[in-house]
C-alpha cells in the first residue's frame, strides 16, 4: 500500500495520518463546546 | 549548504524581521499586567495558540536536525511524529491542557513550576523546578542558537559571532518588550511561515520523485544497497530496524524507539515552556479549537521533515546530476563519519570538488569512491563497495555531468572549521533543497529555519525568565509585586547565559547532546507530579517531591554513567572509571534512553510516597478541583 512494503512503517505512516485527522475531528466536532470561563480564587493573587 | 545570498533574501529577511519586531511592540502595547506579561493575559486566540505551541516545539533541530536523522535511518522515524501528534497535541491538550488551565486559574499560577508548588502547597517544589529551568533550558536553547547561528553565519557569509550577536539581540528585544503576548504573536507568524515552507517542500518532493506511490516504490528498492549502518540494524529506508535485544545488531532499533521516539515522544509532555500555553487560554473552547490546528501543524513539521529526509536518498542516489568544471580531486583523504570525545571513525575516500557557478572555485564536493582499510588484525573493510562510486561523463566543453549516485548521508559533506571533512546529518535536508529546488524556494526555506530557531528560543528565554523572577526569586526572598521587571532581567541573564555557552561551548560535545538531556530530565522529574497533580487528588506534597528529586537523580546517574553518548561527552564517567559508560560491554543497554529507566521508578516513588503520608488537607484538594 503507498508503495510501503514494511508493516512497521506503513502502520507508523497510517498512524500519523489518523492522529492528525483525530485532531480535525475532535476540533471540529467539540468547536464551540465549553466556553465556561473560570475566574482566579486566590484573594491573596488578585490583590 | 544553500546558494549565494542575493540582494532579495537580505531585503526579504529584513521585512520579516521587522514585523516580529511589530508583534513584540503589539505585545507590549496590549501588556498592562504581569499577567498578561507572565501569561498572555489568559484570553490568546486559539489559533495564535495552537501555532505558538507547534512553534515552540518545533525548532531547526526538529527539521534539519531528526530530518537529517531520517535521512540516515529512514521512516522509521515516523513513529516520532505519531506520538508528537497523538501525545504532544492530542493526549497532551484532551487531557491535561483543559486541567492545567482551570488549576493554574484557581490557584493564581503563572509559571509552570508555580502551579506545581501552589498544588502541593510547597515552596521547595516551585524553586526546584525553576533552577531547573533555569539551569537547563539555557543550554537547550545554546544548542538551538548554535545551530540557527551556524546556518545564518554560513547563508550570509558574516563571522559566527556576529551572527550570534545579532540574532539573541533582536529576541532579546521581542521577549523583554512584548512578554508572552509578543512571543506568542510572533510565533504565530513564525508558525505560519513554517507551515507553508514545509508544505511546498513536501509537494515538490513527491512531484520531483514521480509522485507518493512511485516514490515509496523505488525508495525500497534501494534497501538492498551496501550500508555502514547494517551491522546496528539497519534495513533500508523503508523499513524498520532490526528488533530484538542483547546483540549490537538491535542498536538501532532501540535508538530509534528509545531515544529518538519515547525520549522526544513522551519527554514533550512536561515541557515548562510548553505547559504554561495551557494556562494563556480563557476557556476550554480555546483548546478544543487548538487541538484541530495543533495537530495538522505538528502532522506537516515532522511528518514532512522525516519523509523528504528519508526520500532525499532517492533523489541522491538516482536523479542527481552536477554540471560543472573539475576544479580539483583529493585522491585520499579521511572524511569524519563520527566524532565524540576520545573516539573518531574516518573512512577514507577520494573526492571531486566541482565548480558549477564557472568563478573557478569549487561549491560542490562529492565522494567519488570509499578506499578499502585493512584492520590490524587482517580483516578488510570493503569501503570500496559500501562508498558510492560516483558516474563522470565529460560534455566535450570542458566540464562533466557527475551523478553521485550516493545516499543523503554521504552527500551531506562538509568542510569543518578546522579544515577536516566530515559527513554531518544537519546537512542533508539543506543540501537536498540546494540541489533538488528551484533558488526561489531557498528564500522561504531560509524564512522556515529562522522562524523555527526564533520562535522556540523567544518562548525557552521567557521560560528562564520567568523561573528566575517569579520561582526562585519571589520564593527565596519573599519579596513579591514586581513580577514583570525581575522577569525581565531574568530574560536578559538567560540570554546571557546562552549566548556565553553558545561561545564557547560550540562543537562542544557536550552542546549537541543538550536536547536530548533537557527533555529526558523533564520527563522524568516533572511528569509524573504534573500528571499526578492533575488527576489523583490523593497524590501528597512529600511524593511530589520525591518523584521530582528521584526522577532527576537517576536521570542525571544514567546519562553520566550508563547512556554512551552523554557519559562519553559529559567525561566524569571516563575520568571516575577510564571508562566511557559502565555498560559499554552489554549490548542495547548504552543506547537505552534515561526515559525508560527513571520514568518508571519516578512513578512508582510517587504512587508509594503518596500511600505511605498523609493525605493532603480537604479544603486545599478541593479548591485545586473545583469545576474539574
Amino acid at each position: 500500500m503507498l508503495g510501503i512494503e514494511s508493516k512497521g512503517v506503513l502502520l507508523a505512516y497510517m498512524l500519523c495520518i489518523a492522529s492528525a485527522l483525530l485532531c480535525v475531528v475532535y476540533g471540529a466536532i467539540n468547536w464551540n463546546k465549553g466556553q465556561e470561563t473560570t475566574e482566579p480564587d486566590d484573594v491573596a493573587w488578585a490583590k | 549548504m544553500l546558494a549565494e545570498v542575493q540582494t532579495l533574501d537580505i531585503v526579504v529577511v529584513l521585512i520579516y524581521l521587522f514585523f516580529v519586531i511589530y508583534l513584540g511592540w503589539l505585545g507590549f502595547k496590549q501588556t498592562k499586567t504581569a499577567s498578561d506579561y507572565l501569561i498572555a493575559g489568559r484570553g490568546v486566540h486559539p489559533f495564535v495558540m495552537a501555532l505558538s505551541y507547534g512553534a515552540t516545539f518545533i525548532s531547526t533541530s526538529a527539521i534539519v536536525g531528526f530530518g537529517g536523522v531520517a535521512g540516515m535511518f529512514g521512516m522509521s522515524l515516523l513513529w516520532l511524529t505519531f506520538l508528537n501528534i497523538f501525545i504532544g497535541i492530542f493526549i497532551s491538550f484532551v487531557f491535561l491542557g483543559g486541567r492545567t488551565r482551570k488549576m493554574g486559574h484557581h490557584l493564581g499560577a503563572h509559571t509552570f513550576p508555580e502551579l506545581l508548588g501552589r498544588r502541593f502547597k510547597s515552596k521547595f517544589i516551585q524553586v526546584f523546578a525553576g533552577l531547573v529551568i533555569f539551569l537547563f533550558i539555557p543550554l537547550y536553547a545554546a544548542a538551538v542558537l548554535i545551530g540557527g547561528c551556524e546556518f545564518i553565519a554560513t547563508k550570509f557569509a558574516i563571522d559566527y559571532k556576529v551572527a550570534l550577536l545579532v540574532f539573541s539581540v533582536i529576541i532579546a528585544a521581542y521577549v523583554v518588550i512584548g512578554g508572552l503576548k509578543g512571543v506568542m504573536y510572533s510565533d504565530a507568524l513564525q508558525g505560519s511561515i513554517m507551515f507553508i515552507g514545509m508544505i511546498v517542500l513536501l509537494v515538490w518532493t513527491y512531484s520531483t520523485l514521480g509522485g507518493v506511490t512511485a516514490a515509496h516504490t523505488e525508495l525500497a528498492e534501494m534497501n538492498n544497497l551496501p550500508s555502514l549502518f547494517g551491522k546496528m540494524g539497519f534495513n533500508g529506508w523503508m523499513a524498520m530496524p532490526e528488533a530484538g535485544f542483547g546483540e549490537s545488531k538491535y542498536d538501532l532499533w532501540w535508538i530509534i524507539i528509545s531515544t529518538i521516539t519515547l525520549g522526544v515522544g513522551i519527554g514533550v509532555l512536561a515541557q515548562p515552556q510548553l505547559a504554561v500555553r495551557f494556562m494563556t487560554v480563557k476557556s476550554k473552547r480555546e483548546l478544543n479549537r487548538a487541538v484541530l490546528i495543533g495537530g495538522v501543524f505538528i502532522l506537516v513539521m515532522t511528518g514532512v521533515a522525516f519523509v523528504v529526509g528519508s526520500l532525499s536518498n532517492l533523489y541522491f542516489y538516482k536523479h542527481e546530476k552536477v554540471v560543472g568544471t573539475i576544479v580539483s580531486t583529493t585522491e585520499k583523504v579521511g572524511v569524519i563519519a563520527k566524532k565524540e570525545r576520545d573516539l573518531v571513525k574516518k573512512i577514507p575516500c577520494r573526492l571531486i570538488h566541482i565548480d558549477t557557478t564557472g568563478n573557478g572555485e569549487a561549491d560542490i564536493n562529492i565522494v567519488a569512491a570509499g578506499h578499502d582499510v585493512v584492520t590490524p588484525d587482517g580483516a578488510t573493510i570493503p569501503f570500496s563497495k559500501l562508498m558510492p562510486a560516483a558516474e563522470i561523463n565529460e560534455l566535450g566543453d570542458g566540464r562533466v555531468e557527475v551523478y553521485p549516485r550516493a545516499n543523503a548521508y554521504l552527500r551531506a559533506l562538509i568542510k569543518t572549521s578546522g579544515g577536516e571533512w566530515m559527513f554531518n546529518t544537519a546537512s542533508i535536508i539543506p543540501t537536498f533543497v540546494t540541489q533538488s529546488m528551484p533558488g526561489w524556494f531557498g528564500l522561504i526555506f531560509l524564512l522556515t529555519l529562522l522562524s523555527a530557531a526564533m520562535s522556540t528560543l523567544s518562548s525557552q528565554f521567557h521560560a528562564v525568565g520567568t523561573s528566575i523572577g517569579r520561582d526562585v526569586y519571589e520564593q527565596v526572598t519573599g519579596r513579591h509585586g514586581k513580577s514583570v521587571t525581575i522577569t525581565r532581567v531574568g530574560i536578559i541573564i538567560g540570554i546571557i547565559f546562552a549566548v556565553i555557552v553558545s561561545t564557547y561551548a560550540r562543537g562542544g560535545f557536550f552542546i549537541a547532546r543538550a536536547t536530548a538531556i533537557f527533555f529526558g530530565l523533564c520527563a522524568s522529574a516533572f511528569l509524573p507530579a504534573y500528571v499526578g497533580a492533575l488527576f489523583f487528588k490523593k497524590m501528597t506534597k512529600k511524593a511530589a517531591i520525591w518523584s521530582m528529586i528521584v526522577g532527576f537523580v537517576v536521570t542525571a546517574i544514567w546519562l553520566v554513567f550508563f547512556k554512551d553518548k552523554e557519559a562519553r561527552a559529559l567525561g566524569i564517567c571516563h575520568a571516575i572509571f577510564e571508562k566511557h559508560s559502565l555498560l559499554l560491554d552489554k549490548p542495547n543497554w548504552s543506547v537505552v534512553d534515561p526515559i525508560i529507566i527513571a520514568l518508571p521508578i519516578s512513578i512508582i516513588v510517587a504512587i508509594v510516597v503518596s500511600m505511605m503520608t498523609k493525605p493532603p488537607a480537604k479544603d486545599h484538594v478541593e479548591k485545586c478541583f473545583k469545576d474539574i
